[in-house]
């Protein structure tokens, strides 16, 4: 390739850092902003604040939020790895008709809005008492995200040699544990792919919490900022700063396992 | 071995389990429900025939939310793979600033969509709004942009394909790492320009990565949700609901829980139809090439 001169490429680039560095930039300056500060949301207050901080933890119970969140997403996570890979181990390895059956028929969950059955998916879940529970949220977002993890694992568990199961099998390892003691330790990469793709998921989740959790001591992260939203809306400092403190966790994490988040995304997207 | 293997279906079981509670029945009952005015909590309700179906044919709110939903789904599809391609193609160059570039692109398909859609609150709301300030600078009035449902509903797709571009940008760096210099070279020996080699070479090779990317955005448009609820809850008016939103709204707002299963049964049609046909057609491409 010859070399050419990158002079272009500067105002392009600037124009991408302007775009996608604001929405960031506006959400700090208006959560370190003192309410009566009426200045512009581009200029950082002269006097900043933490109080929007306390008023999003004591009034928003922020706090609380963050820790629903979290515990429902690493229960989620852990039954989608579990559930995943073990529906996902025959699927890569029985090649019977059934197979092709089940195949399509994941695919076919995968297709269907969650918002087109709400109705009676609401219904259903009010009928086994999952409103307002752990278990109920978590049970459907294992539903919806299994799919994706299911294909990611049958996908890779085809790229292991059989042999390795036959190996097992003569040393008398029944599937169970050909499955746990051989195969499973083999899938580290992929769970890290389904881990971030799941676990991005579940936290930003707000569709289904929105239905399922709705008394306010159950309120996940973003239930909790959207009830900032509508009910104190003339405290749009105390819901930007709550909202802050819901993403740092999401970016902190980005940005130092940056290479896993898109090679799991690269993963899921080409088959 | 043949034990064995239907020991090893034993493992679908949890699966299975979990999509027949949660998508299998829920669908069907659906289906059932959408030809009842049941609304939402009484014991009592009736079966109406197709009445739901039809009515919704004369709901201007429902042909309105039709129409959003085709343009939430193809506008983002649209945006993102062009912007996406090209911003793959300018990450796929070597400079200073490359991978942060590329790190700041990508952060937002990590924020929830629905803090995505109130952070766009403070840029679009019309009293201290961060654009009008922006456009103020240019001795411009102050503009009341989500007032008018169309421009709503475009602010909309710009703020979806804004935050989720960084998929497809990924998608078609991996599609263009993948492409061998051989190529480029025979092509630079045969004389092609940057353009053709552009249209001749690169877009061919790509089109796994063009169905994958389509593929994601077209569906992600067609659902969207989160970041209408945060920017506008449909409004103003009825004028920027996606499907989704409007199933929500008529169930929990109006009660109207019959009517609601049958605008999510179309729902679900809509979006099948319409993935399939452009997954199956760029399927074809791909064989051809």
């Amino acid at each position: 390739m010859k070399k050419k001169s990158g002079i272009w490429r500067l105002p392009i680039l600037l124009v991408i850092f302007g775009v996608y560095f604001s929405p960031f930039y506006i959400l700090a300056v208006i959560s370190f902003k003192p309410v009566t500060d009426l200045s512009s949301r581009w200029k950082f207050s002269s006097a900043p604040t933490l109080e929007n901080f306390q008023t999003a933890i004591e009034q928003g119970g922020i706090l609380q939020a963050l820790m629903h969140s979290f515990v429902i997403m690493v229960v989620t996570v852990v039954l989608i790895v579990l559930v995943g890979s073990l529906a996902a181990y025959p699927l890569a390895r029985n090649q019977s008709k059934w197979n092709k059956v089940i195949r399509a028929f994941v695919l076919g969950i995968m297709m269907v809005p969650p918002l087109s059955i709400l109705v009676s998916l609401y219904s259903i879940i009010v009928k086994m008492g999952g409103v307002n529970q752990y278990w109920g949220i978590i049970l459907v977002l294992l539903t919806f995200e299994l799919p994706q993890a299911i294909f990611l694992y049958s996908n890779f568990i085809s790229s292991i040699p059989t042999a390795l199961d036959e190996a097992a099998a003569l040393d008398g390892c029944g599937p169970v544990r050909t499955f746990f003691l051989i195969i499973f330790p083999q899938l580290k990469s992929v769970t890290a792919s389904v881990v971030i793709l799941a676990g991005i998921h579940c936290w930003n989740d707000y569709q289904f919490s929105l239905y399922v959790l709705q008394s306010s001591g159950m309120r996940t992260v973003t239930l909790a900022i959207s009830s900032f939203f509508s009910q104190t809306t003339s405290n749009l400092n105390a819901a930007s700063a709550a909202a802050l403190l819901a993403i740092l966790p999401v970016v902190v994490c980005f940005l130092f396992l940056q290479k896993y988040f898109i090679k799991g995304m690269v993963d899921s997207a080409v088959k | 071995m043949k034990k064995r293997n239907r020991v090893m279906n034993l493992f679908y079981i949890p699966a299975l389990v979990v999509f027949s509670i949660f998508v299998i029945y829920p669908l069907c009952k659906g289906i059932s429900l959408s030809f009842t005015n049941w609304n939402g909590y009484s014991q009592n309700y009736k079966f109406v025939g197709i009445s739901n179906y039809t009515r919704m044919l004369t709901d201007k709110n429902v042909g309105r939310a039709f129409i959003n939903t085709l343009i939430y789904g193809a506008g983002s599809t649209v945006l993102q793979n062009v912007f996406g391609l090209a911003f793959a193609l300018l990450l796929n160059q070597k400079f200073k600033g490359r991978a942060a570039t590329r790190t700041l692109i990508y952060l937002p398909v990590m924020i929830a969509p629905l803090i995505m859609g109130y952070i766009m609150y403070f840029f679009f709301s019309f009293n201290n709004g961060a654009l009008n300030d922006v456009i103020g600078l240019f001795g411009k009035e102050a503009v009341d942009w989500l007032s008018s449902g169309s421009t709503a509903v475009a602010i909309l797709t710009i703020v979806n394909s804004l935050q989720f571009v960084g998929i497809s940008m990924v998608i078609y760096l991996a599609g263009l790492q993948g492409i061998p210099d051989m190529y480029y070279e025979a092509a630079d020996i045969d004389g092609a320009g940057a353009w053709r080699k552009f249209c001749y070479v690169v877009l061919p090779l790509l089109l796994p990565a063009i169905t994958s990317s389509v593929t994601i955005n077209l569906i992600g448009g067609l659902k969207l949700f989160d970041i209408i609820m945060a920017l506008t809850s449909g409004g103003p008016g009825y004028d920027s609901h996606s499907l989704s939103t409007l199933v929500h709204r008529t169930y929990f707002a109006s009660e109207n829980a019959g009517y609601a299963s049958a605008i999510g049964i179309v729902t679900f049609l809509l979006i099948a139809v319409f993935s399939n046909i452009v997954v199956q057609y760029l399927k074809k491409k791909e064989v051809e090439v």
